[in-house]
């Protein structure tokens, strides 16, 4: 199946959590933002919302900024 | 004390300090902890991903290795948005990052000079105070929008001194003048400042804060002005709060004029 991560295409085997999809990627859950389909999850809802075919998703972090 | 308190918590310290420009991450952590600030910006991005094939090297630093949460309050800021709706997107996914439900809004309106975009700025401070946020909005430096902001529920109001980055100091001093008079919300005068004199001079005008980034990341010794910084936003307070005498055309004589020798 294919997603769109961060604006670009990223293919995958199967369906994922939200959490498995960030293990896969190295990211420590604590320190980013998911937002799934337009919407923020919460950190709760990572092991149980599914990634599906055709979504998309972001996925933030802080950086380093002061104004725009 | 003298604290700085933003919708029931204090900050012992008036200086705002962003995360962005430093040469290095070390740096910043210095001039943080010169500058005595407590709370600090930071921006929102996507997280950098391993492209397809590419070998993930060492786990890439992340900010918060250099900022410890439990000493400095992560403000999150919406930095480079265009529309109210990029930002309120940018607020949701912050807090979510932070845990916290404060936000520095920013809806850019102009790319060259950065002024703020007031349309969407308000929308986008009453979209996301109905949803609970605590709002810090970036603002020109205009009385009438301030006003605005504040009965939309922000905050804070924090007018620019100058455009981001361009160390002109204030530009109108007036306008800073009346927005005090205006609002009863803490008032943050947001970039624009230059040297410490610009920071004095914002406290001195009655501004409740200073927030600024490249002033101190961009010196040449930004741990030095770090420090500077620190000490003028407490002296323009202290000048604040002491009351200034009134200006005069002429002199007035601070000796005796009895007693003088020869007369």
């Amino acid at each position: 199946m294919k997603i769109t991560l961060n604006g670009d295409p990223l293919e995958l085997p199967g369906p994922v959590t939200v959490s498995a999809l960030l293990v896969q990627l190295e990211l420590d859950s604590r320190r980013v933002a998911v937002e799934h389909n337009l919407t923020v999850l919460k950190r709760a809802t990572y092991d149980t919302v599914e990634i599906r075919d055709g979504d998309q998703v972001e996925i933030v972090n802080f950086v380093g900024g002061g104004s725009a | 004390m003298d604290h700085l308190n933003i919708a029931g918590k204090t900050f012992s310290s008036r200086l705002i300090v962003g995360t962005g420009k430093y040469s290095s991450p070390a740096v910043m952590a210095r001039a943080h902890e010169a500058s005595g600030a407590e709370m600090v910006t930071v921006a929102v991005r996507r997280v950098k991903l391993p492209r397809p094939g590419e070998p993930r090297g060492e786990r890439e630093e992340s900010l918060l290795d250099y900022i410890d949460p439990a000493r400095y309050f992560l403000l999150p800021n919406t930095a480079g948005c265009y529309t109210a709706d990029e930002a309120v997107r940018t607020a949701r996914l912050g807090r979510e990052a932070g845990l916290s439900n404060w936000v520095k809004l920013e809806v850019i309106g102009d790319e060259r000079t950065l002024f703020p975009d007031n349309e969407a700025l308000l929308d986008a401070t009453r979209t996301l105070v109905k949803e609970g946020f605590v709002v810090l909005p970036y603002t020109n430096d205009d009385p009438v929008v301030c006003r605005k902001l504040e009965d939309a529920g922000a905050a804070a109001v924090m007018p620019l001194g100058a455009p981001i980055g361009s160390g002109l100091g204030i530009q109108n001093v007036n306008n800073i003048r009346i927005i005090r008079e205006f609002t009863k919300v803490p008032l943050i005068v947001d970039a624009g400042v230059g040297t410490a004199s610009d920071a004095a001079l914002a406290m001195e005008l009655g501004a409740d804060g200073v927030l600024m980034n490249t002033a101190i990341a961009g010196a040449q010794d930004p741990v030095a002005m770090a420090e500077a910084m620190k000490l003028a936003v407490r002296a323009g307070r202290l000048a604040h709060l002491a009351g200034r005498i009134p200006r005069r055309l002429y002199a007035t004589t601070s000796s005796p004029l009895e007693g003088l020798v020869g007369r």
